[in-house]
């Protein structure tokens, strides 16, 4: 049954990811990415990280896209015409190499992690992912972390509002 | 077949290839907007990765470490759509080929 919903999500995700790098005009990609955000919290509900999931529809649906709107309208941003995918010869031989270079890596990657044995727990508590277990992680061990978090969220703003001001004086 | 939970395998496919579109997006489109996307796009590839370890090893670290990744990506958002406007009144394009004063 999860595999059900598993598939056609997934699915979706990766339809609409792609959406967003092959649309020509970026109210279209932006749209796309929306519906990509609110896939992937689907996906979190499935793993059973509910606040995750919350979190993703209120701050990547919700803000950050909206966000994303608000600069596309600012910039008037229309359809780009022709020269939006460029491929450059110049550095055909590096792309190759570093290409071949991280498949190795890749293939490398995989076997090891088809090697390792992570023991899983039969079952997940019914806890899981709920905003009591998270925060209380969040506020015990991660508290330092957390705190920083709001330190970079304040540099950030005050960051946004001097770069977009017209003049610095 | 489409009985019984899904694999965690199936999770970190769907992450790699989330991520390699985003790569893709980052490298062969030129305009600023779509290639913040595709930055986004990663950083969520990346989310659901840590979420599906989570589950798999019954953690909480992965949680807050997707929360930590989302709260980077609003500041890296806030800043980077700021610095696109404050080029744009400079220079009124969104091509990423014509900023190329720093390249060499």
């Amino acid at each position: 049954m999860e595999l059900l919903i598993f598939y056609p999500i997934a699915g979706l995700c990766v339809a609409l990811a792609l959406g967003v790098i092959f649309n020509t005009s970026p109210v279209g990609s932006a749209m796309c990415l929306i519906g990509m955000m609110l896939g992937l919290s689907g996906i979190f509900v499935l793993l059973q990280a509910h606040f995750i999931a919350i979190l993703q529809i209120i701050i990547y649906a919700g803000a950050i896209m909206v966000l994303f709107m608000f600069v596309i309208m600012l910039l008037n941003l229309k359809e780009s015409a022709g020269a939006d995918w460029v491929s450059r010869d110049k550095n055909l031989f590096i792309s190759i190499l570093t290409g071949v270079l991280a498949v190795g890596i890749l293939y490398k990657l995989v076997d090891i992690t088809f090697m390792a044995k992570l023991d899983s727990p039969a079952e997940l508590p019914d806890t899981f992912g709920t905003v009591a277990t998270v925060g209380e992680a969040l506020f015990t061990d991660y508290v330092l972390p957390f705190e920083v978090a709001s330190l970079l969220l304040l540099a950030a703003m005050i960051g946004a509002v001097v770069l977009a001001k017209p003049k610095l004086d | 077949m489409l009985e019984g939970s899904v694999p965690l395998a199936h999770y970190l496919t769907l992450s790699a290839v989330l991520f390699v579109i985003g790569i893709v997006g980052v490298l062969v489109r030129r305009n600023v907007i779509v290639v913040f996307m595709s930055i986004e796009i990663m950083l969520n590839a990346v989310n659901i990765s840590l979420i599906a370890f989570d589950n798999y090893l019954n953690l909480t670290n992965g949680q807050i470490f997707s929360f930590m990744v989302m709260c980077v990506a609003a500041a890296e958002v806030s800043v980077g759509l700021a610095i696109i406007i404050a080029v744009h009144r400079n220079k009124p394009t969104v091509n990423l080929d014509e900023f190329n004063l720093l390249k060499w």
